[in-house]
């Protein structure tokens, strides 16, 4: 009855299954940032669909922008809550889009303010969120690099 | 009336958060009493939501639209109970970290809701 017959794989260590163990991600400190994903996920999403409705054509690439952030943010609270080394990857890989997006966009809107009529969630590194946008990546990266040796 | 509620939530609220993140402090989860003053909190943002509506009905207009007003009233009411059930889930004390913070979403949000209404 020993572990190695039945699995077949080489030499678990612990009681791993043959697939992919699924650690979690949301919880303890992950908890935290489930939250802060979700809430942005919320506020990122409403804020691009309103605006698309009411006044698509005032500041198009504003809005489309704020919808690609609601996207992101969303794919990495699903991440998030799901939990396995998969979704921590792909975790891993969003945040660090989002953290590029957030600084492309910081810096673009700093530069060139006139190809923005309105503001996204992103705009200025986030200033109208209280800096969240620019805060939440890197600690998001910081836990999903420690939640692997968890 | 709207003004005060706004004002009346959003320092409950603060009060909420720093209740939660001294339980935090103090390594420990949200417990019976912090799930009391949650619930005051949020029957607190849902008169805020049900007063905001019958202004709304009474012919009364948010300065910055009623779209983004109801959409904020809404968040509002949500914002303190999503991060209680979290914490539900999470016995420990980031659980009280994530109702702290919940509760600092919805002082943010009560700012807001003040611009949005205007005067």
């Amino acid at each position: 009855m020993s572990d190695t017959d039945r699995t077949g794989a080489p030499a678990p260590q612990h009681e791993t299954p043959d697939r992919q163990q699924r650690f979690e991600l949301g919880s303890g400190p992950g908890r935290v940032l489930v939250w802060f994903y979700g809430v942005f996920t919320v506020a990122a999403a409403s804020r691009s669909i309103v605006e698309m409705i009411l006044d698509f054509g005032k500041a198009p690439l504003a809005y489309v922008l704020s919808a690609v952030a609601a996207v992101v943010y969303g794919f990495i609270t699903y991440s998030l809550v799901r939990g396995g080394e998969k979704a921590r990857k792909a975790a891993l890989m969003c945040c660090a889009a989002e953290l590029a997006g957030v600084l492309v966009v910081g810096t673009w809107t700093r530069l060139e303010p006139s190809a923005f009529p309105d503001s996204t969630v992103w705009s200025e590194f986030g200033m109208g969120y209280l800096f969240i946008p620019v805060i939440l990546p890197v600690t998001g990266m910081i836990w999903l690099r420690r939640a692997r040796n968890a | 009336m709207l003004d005060a509620l706004t004002v009346a939530v959003a320092v409950t609220a603060l009060a909420l958060a720093a209740w939660c993140g001294f339980a935090a402090y103090r390594d420990q989860p949200t417990k019976d009493w912090h799930f009391i003053g949650m619930a005051v909190v949020s029957v607190l943002a849902l008169a805020q939501l049900v007063v905001g509506i019958v202004q709304l009905a009474r012919g009364e207009r948010p300065d910055q639209g009623m779209t983004i007003f109801i959409a904020y009233l809404i968040g509002a009411a949500a914002a303190v109970p999503a991060a209680g059930f979290l914490s539900l889930t999470e016995r420990t004390r980031w659980g009280s970290v994530t109702v702290a913070a919940g509760a600092v979403v919805l002082a943010v949000l009560e700012v807001r809701l003040y611009d949005i209404w205007g005067n």
